[in-house]
């Protein structure tokens, strides 16, 4: 089999031997109703009401998605239109706690006797992939194809980032349950949990934990970025390759990130929905990084506050890995589902662009063994043909490419851009 | 409020810069220069300082001319300066070495464009010119350890040039005597251009190069292979071959530059095999007694056509159908 590209990075995981830290409750959260890919919810809720925690307060019959629940009790204040660090805007509901977190009744464990109820339970949980992307996970439950492997990622490749990590070490429990559960409701008779090979002490615990269950393993991965993308870890575990436009459920496997896992017991077992969720706060002015359970609607400024940030003299925010996270650019913008880390930094480099000298590292290091270096070159001659060609579609935008590249070429992001101007199909 | 910077993924970028990378090329090729000090003296190392020298200033004068960004920092001339000066004979006279540096810091690499934008090595096609210009000059190869100016004739030398005021005893290249041993032709005890006849010096640099991530091992590995399986097929003697002339110093050092050879292994590998056939048959057939840089030139041509005929296969990607014309 042959070795994938990719990158050695500095790890920078400091914040992973620190137990996870509750976030004293905000006074307001604001809960927007898109945290996810997918079908926007249009929010029930009108200010003035009172909600509680668990209490569903957006929903859409949009089968790609996923609906809202109420991470605090309190007042609705607002229902209002916020911009989203992806530059699109939603609705978004204002609730001002009261303190109590007085659960909802709606919150009951749900019956599950079947597939259906099953993935109806993960829908109505609220669940998306807590990994960064937010994929809504009961479709992924729903695949067209028979599948016979369930891959639990439990890789963490981007730096800094040590929320799954906690996850694997406080609750390894929740996650194996969950496993069982995916397994079990789904009839798929192998699972494997993959880790990089820079969390012995996750391997260790976790290999333990799944010695009374056969049809669990736990695989070692060498600690390249970015092992934890879908496509790399099937492959890598596999030896399978998902090819252009198929899911990996045509190649017989769900790939589930080992928090969602977890996630997915916890409701199972007592019907409270995705409220909350951890987060890796970490970055050059972060004083007192951490792993602090954050309830969803919780504002950037209340984290970094909590984690000793000196936000004065803050220069770039970070939401999610310094690989693939997006920029932050308004500290009041609250945390949702996919939210995995928090990143602060007062010292940033922009390194200055010059001359492609044609190394082909960007090659070497494509983990899809795309030609970055010349689609660059088509994509500023605006060459469809050749970007086609080159199969720019195929770009996960993992930023090996920019980040081996001598001459700071924007690779990655000439890559996002040429994939725009490729026809719809 | 503080103004926040906002950009695209990835926000962290790896420490290697083309700075970096040229800055390897000049490390390792300390030893072919300090070798070269030893054997041909002190004019050796004056020649290289003025080739470096020279290719600077051409670069610099050339981007303020051409009102381009200034681009001396690098060190992309230096490396192109040192490795011309390495490519001739001690003896030249300096105003033709500077006039190689003119050929390839302005004609070939600034008039397309600048690093990067080069179709040849501009090294290369430097000494190529003045080759074809200064022929004699070119092909009179100073006696090694001759530079304390001795008396008499030493063995080997078949005649002797004046450089200011002393006598420089010289004599043929081993390629045309085939007489040297492999002793000397390893340690660099012959006549050849100052940065070539030192293979030990060249095979650590290229090691250091290939260890540091600089240089892929395909190209040095395909081309010197080539030239030792052809001549072994043409029975002559395969060491003798590999260790005399520019072969190492081509291979480890010309054949490897980023811009100018393709960029996929695979393509490394046809451009390495490619110029050992080249250097094979004018080393063997040619009037030229060496071939080595005329087959990195020639291959430096193809090389666009090369790579793309060995364009990678992404992942998993289904093949485009071909429309119907």
């Amino acid at each position: 089999m042959k070795k994938l590209g990719g990158v050695r990075l500095s790890h920078h995981k400091g914040t992973q031997d620190f137990k996870t830290v509750r976030l004293p409750l905000p006074k307001t959260v604001v809960i927007p109703m898109v945290m996810n890919m997918g079908a926007p919810c249009t929010p029930f809720v009108k200010p003035g009401d009172s909600v509680l925690v668990g209490q569903k307060i957006g929903d859409t019959d949009a089968f790609m998605s996923v609906p809202v629940h109420s991470s605090v009790s309190g007042t609705v204040k607002a229902v209002s239109d916020i911009k989203l660090a992806n530059g699109r805007s939603c609705k978004a509901v204002t609730i001002e706690t009261d303190g109590n977190q007085t659960v909802s009744e709606e919150v009951k464990p749900p019956v599950v006797n079947s597939k259906e109820d099953f993935v109806s339970a993960v829908k109505q949980c609220g669940l998306t992939g807590l990994g960064g992307a937010g994929f809504p996970t009961h479709i992924k439950l729903c695949p067209k194809t028979p599948v016979d492997t369930l891959v639990i990622n439990g890789a963490e490749c981007e730096p800094y980032i040590t929320s799954d990590y906690r996850e694997m070490m406080e609750c390894p429990d929740d996650i194996i349950e969950g496993i069982r559960l995916i397994l079990k409701w789904l009839n798929i008779p192998k699972a494997y949990i993959g880790i990089e090979n820079n969390k012995p002490e996750a391997i260790k615990l976790l290999t333990e934990k799944v010695e009374k269950y056969p049809e669990i393993s736990v695989y070692t991965l060498p600690s390249t970025y970015p092992q934890g993308a879908e496509k790399v870890m099937i492959y890598n575990v596999l030896g399978r390759i998902v090819g252009e436009g198929q899911l990996p459920s045509d190649q017989g496997v769900i790939v589930s990130n080992i928090s969602t896992a977890a996630e997915i017991h916890r409701y199972i077992k007592t019907g409270m929905p995705l409220t909350e969720r951890r987060v890796t706060v970490d970055g050059d002015i972060v004083s007192k990084p951490c792993n602090v359970i954050v309830p969803v609607g919780t504002s950037v400024r209340e984290v970094l506050d909590f984690a000793g940030c000196d936000t004065e003299r803050l220069k770039k925010l970070i939401l999610g890995g310094p690989m693939m996270g997006m920029c932050g650019f308004d500290l009041e913008a609250p945390l949702g589902k996919s939210s995995n880390a928090v990143l602060a930094f007062e010292k940033i480099s922009e390194p200055k662009e010059t001359n492609c000298i044609r190394c082909g590292r960007c090659i070497k290091a494509c983990p899809l063994k795309l030609m970055p270096t010349e689609l660059e070159k088509a994509y500023h001659a605006r060459d469809i043909k050749a970007l086609q060609k080159l199969k720019v579609n195929l770009c996960m935008n993992c930023g090996c490419c920019t980040y081996v590249c001598p001459a700071s070429r924007k690779l990655a992001e000439i890559n996002q851009l040429a994939k725009a101007l490729l026809p719809r199909t | 409020m503080n103004n926040l910077t906002v950009s695209p993924s990835p926000h962290v970028k790896g420490s290697m810069s083309t700075q970096r990378i040229m800055l390897c090329v000049l490390v390792s090729l300390l030893p072919a220069v300090i070798a070269s000090c030893i054997i041909f003296g002190l004019r050796a190392l004056l020649l290289i300082l003025l080739c470096m020298a020279a290719s600077a200033c051409f670069e610099g004068v050339t981007r303020i001319i051409m009102k381009r960004e200034q681009t001396i920092t690098d060190l992309s001339a230096a490396v192109t300066g040192l490795l011309l000066a390495l490519n001739l004979p001690v003896t030249i006279p300096f105003w033709q070495a500077i006039i190689g540096c003119f050929i390839a810091i302005v004609i070939v690499k600034q008039l397309f464009g600048g690093l990067g934008q080069n179709f040849a090595n501009p090294a290369i096609v430097g000494r190529i010119v003045l080759m074809l210009s200064f022929t004699t000059n070119m092909t009179t190869w100073a006696i090694p350890f001759n530079w304390n100016v001795n008396e008499n004739m030493p063995a080997g030398a078949t005649g002797s040039i004046e450089i200011a005021g002393n006598t420089v005893f010289t004599g043929p290249t081993p390629l045309v005597t085939e007489t040297a041993s492999y002793k000397d032709l390893f340690l660099g005890n012959v006549g050849g251009c100052i940065g070539e006849t030192c293979a030990l010096a060249l095979l650590i640099g290229g090691i250091y190069l290939i260890i540091r991530g600089i240089i892929s091992p395909v190209t040095p590995v395909a081309f010197i292979g080539t030239v030792a399986l052809l001549n072994l097929i043409a029975g002559n003697d395969v060491l003798y071959q590999l260790l005399s002339g520019g072969l190492i110093l081509g291979a480890f050092f010309m054949a490897t530059d980023y811009v100018t050879t393709p960029v996929t292994s695979l393509g490394k590998l046809i451009f390495g095999i490619g110029c050992g056939v080249i250097t094979f048959l004018i080393r063997q057939f040619g009037s030229y007694p060496e071939g080595v840089s005329f087959s990195i030139l020639l291959m430096n041509i193809v090389t666009p056509y090369i790579d793309a005929f060995t364009m990678t296969k992404p992942l998993g990607a289904k093949k485009i159908k071909k429309e119907a014309e």
